[in-house]
């Protein structure tokens, strides 16, 4: 049953991309919700990687694919959580409500 | 000697209008310039326009016409503006600079303590150079504009003393009245305008087209009809008379210039200088002649029981321009020299009794007639002044207000109209009746306890008096019955007219009856009158005007004012209502709109999941349509 395992992991992804978006939305601590971003791009690389292995056209390219977006990911972890840190000591907090400078 | 002054007879309205711009510019400040400008512009006006009358004055003269400049030509019709003179212009100019010039010196008296004395000199001279502009208008529609500034300025000059209420409240009807013939005035000349021959306005051209028969009858008697309108508003004539009394909130020279020389001279000059169309039509001469009757006995009636001062006088105003409409009406060429010989000698007796008035109210600062009295000893000018034109008014001989009243009433009997004749014999006892009882009150008499004692008014205000005295005395000579040298000089031709013993004798038994009923009536009341009790019956009609105004309040006032808050309501309600309605949407669309951009980035990253999400729904959508 190759359909029913794909479509289990794409279940889990789903699953997982909706966590980390109802996190990246709900959550006031900002490093919750760069770690709720995580959980969505590690949904996709599920996705990804499912596809790569049970897709019509399997390939090593979503394999490929998915270490890149781990690399990206980890550098954009990286950038966001120094500018969590720069921000915190500016302004010393990490609610993400009271960053909304732009408006006022 | 050729006719040198008459080509500068333009002039005469410029000085006027030049003292006005002047002392506009000059603002409050300089508040002894007032007079001298205004003064000084009247008097040259006055003497240009003597030069222009003596330069006429043999009869032998042409009507002048300059009309050169043209203001409007569209297709093949061409308005040209100018000025024309006649012997009638020229002696109106005359009258009218003279009269304004006298009230310039007076009121430099008059008003030397008010706030507001350059613009009221300001406003005197635009008064001025309405009136003159209006008198030599080559052609009805620019007589019209002049007509309208005539209205303007006496609205500016009743409402002086804005902070009055009811030198407001005056002001407005005077205006709105006057509105209302203004109307038909306007009408009066579209019809002129439709029906001329190549659309000419001119006065000569209507009068050549009337008498060509170019404009039926029935039209001639529309357009006259609708031209009286505009002479009723304007002379205050029977139905549109209530704004004239309650003019009199104005200053007192202003009511002097008003009653003799500008404003209601408009009504009468007007009809005088369109006569040609009433005399076409036979129906128009009647209206105008029983209205000017009416207006005579029941304003002269109602004058009796006035007790503010300018009111009777301005009830006898109302009176005399009825004796001179019903000359007007009468259509003969003499009746209407009549008229305006009227308008001449009532000009200087009506002005002088006016500033008389003022003189007393000046040192009394009362114009109740019920609280003066016992005057004559400490104001002699202006008793003697005041009782030689009450005299004149009441038309006895030899003075001005006789000679020409018998003029009138002598046509009306050769015209065999005995109703208007009568009806002319009983208003003079009237008015007669009216004068003595007012010179009765305010002069003869015990002098009311606790009022101070009156002073005689300064120079500058007893001056105009005297001279309007004497002028009030010899303006009657101008035109002595059985010998109508005026009218024949009016009409350029020469006319001839017996003098009938019937109508001095009846005119003068009816003033002296007036006068010696009013002094055995009123002579006794004036010292025992000081406590008013509540009049009655017949009386009280009087002292109410006949409830004229009350009737227009509840028959037309009322149901308008009723009309404009139907209006207001729905102009509130639904009009506005629909555009705040609309505002207010928009407003709520934008207050919603402002709630969305609050900064936080977690709320518009779920406006974009709603989005994403209503995208997709309806692209899956799609499938199942």
């Amino acid at each position: 049953m190759i359909v029913n395992l794909a479509s289990s992991f794409l279940t889990l992804a789903a699953i997982l991309f909706c966590l980390g978006l109802f996190g990246a939305l709900t959550k006031r601590n900002a490093v919750i919700v760069l770690l709720s971003i995580e959980l969505m791009l590690n949904a996709v690389n599920l996705n990804l990687i499912a596809f790569s292995k049970y897709g019509i056209a399997p390939s090593l390219t979503g394999q490929l694919f998915s270490l890149f977006t781990i690399t990206v990911a980890a550098a954009e972890a990286a950038i966001g959580v120094a500018i969590l840190i720069a921000l915190f000591r500016k302004r010393g907090t990490s609610d993400v409500t009271d960053m909304n400078q732009l408006k006022r | 000697m050729d006719s040198t002054f008459v080509q500068y007879a333009w002039l005469i309205p410029v000085f006027p209008l030049l003292s006005f711009l002047v002392l506009t510019a000059l603002g409050r400040g300089f508040r002894a310039a007032g007079p001298i400008v205004g003064i000084a512009a009247a008097a040259v006006s006055f003497v240009l326009a003597l030069l222009v009358f003596l330069e006429r004055l043999d009869g032998t003269k042409d009507d002048y016409t300059w009309n050169d400049w043209n203001w409007i030509e569209a297709g093949g019709f061409t308005l040209s503006m100018g000025f024309e003179i006649t012997n009638l212009n020229a002696l109106m100019l005359v009258i009218v600079t003279l009269v304004s010039a006298l009230v310039n010196l007076y009121s430099a008296g008059y008003m030397s303590g008010d706030e507001r004395k350059t613009t009221f000199f300001a406003y005197v001279s635009l008064f001025t150079f309405s009136m003159l502009g209006l008198v030599i208008s080559s052609n009805i529609l620019m007589l019209y504009i002049f007509w309208e500034l005539v209205g303007l300025c006496s609205f500016l000059l009743i409402g002086f003393w804005y902070h009055k209420p009811e030198a407001k409240a005056a002001a407005k009807k005077a205006f709105i009245v006057t509105r209302i013939g203004d109307v038909g005035l306007l009408i009066g000349i579209l019809m002129l305008f439709w029906l001329m021959p190549g659309h000419h306005l001119d006065f000569t051209m209507i009068g050549n087209a009337v008498a060509a028969g170019d404009i039926s009858e029935s039209a001639a008697t529309w357009i006259a009809l609708l031209i009286f309108v505009g002479a009723v508003g304007k002379s205050g004539q029977f139905p549109l008379h209530v704004w004239l009394p309650d003019a009199m909130e104005g200053p007192t020279p202003i009511s002097a210039l008003i009653h003799a020389a500008t404003m209601v001279a408009a009504g009468v000059y007007l009809v005088a200088r369109t006569y040609p169309i009433f005399m076409a039509s036979p129906a128009a001469l009647d209206t105008v002649a029983y209205i000017g009757a009416f207006t005579a006995i029941f304003a002269a009636v109602i004058a009796i029981a006035q007790n503010d001062i300018k009111r009777v006088l301005a009830y006898s105003t109302v009176s005399q321009l009825g004796y001179m409409m019903l000359a007007l009406g009468l259509g003969t060429e003499l009746a209407w020299a009549a008229a305006i010989f009227h308008l001449f000698t009532h000009a200087f007796f009506k002005a002088l009794l006016f500033l008389g008035a003022g003189s007393v109210i000046h040192a009394t600062d009362e114009q109740d007639v019920r609280k003066l009295g016992g005057l004559f000893g400490s104001m002699k000018i202006t008793a003697v002044t005041f009782a030689i034109g009450a005299l004149a008014l009441s038309g006895l001989f030899p003075l001005a207000g006789f000679w020409s009243k018998d003029a009138i009433l002598t046509q009306a009997l050769h015209h065999g109209n005995v109703i208007l004749f009568a009806v002319g014999v009983i208003a003079a006892f009237f008015t007669a009746l009216y004068m003595t009882r007012l010179y009765v009150m305010v002069f003869l008499g015990k002098r009311n306890k606790g009022r101070k004692e009156a002073h005689e008014s300064p120079w500058v205000m007893t001056l105009p008096l005297m001279i309007l005295a004497v002028l009030s005395v010899a303006a009657g000579f101008a035109s002595m019955p059985g010998e109508p040298w005026l009218a024949g000089w009016l009409r350029g031709v020469t006319l001839t007219e017996h003098a009938d013993w019937l109508v001095i004798v009846l005119s003068n038994a009816a003033a002296i009856a007036g006068i010696a009923v009013g002094y055995v009536l009123f002579r006794k009341r004036s010292e025992t009158e000081a406590g008013e009790s509540e009049p009655a019956g017949l009386y009280r009609v009087l002292q109410n005007k006949f409830y004229i105004d009350e009737l227009y309040q509840a028959v037309i006032a009322a149901p308008y004012r009723a009309l404009g808050n139907v209006l207001y309501w729905f102009d509130n309600y639904v009009v506005s209502g629909a555009v705040r309605l609309v505002s207010a949407v928009f407003v709520g669309i934008g207050r919603a709109g402002v709630r969305l951009q609050n900064g936080q980035l977690q709320t518009y990253g779920l406006m974009i999941l709603f989005g994403c999400i209503l995208f997709i729904v309806a692209i899956a959508g799609r499938r199942f349509f």
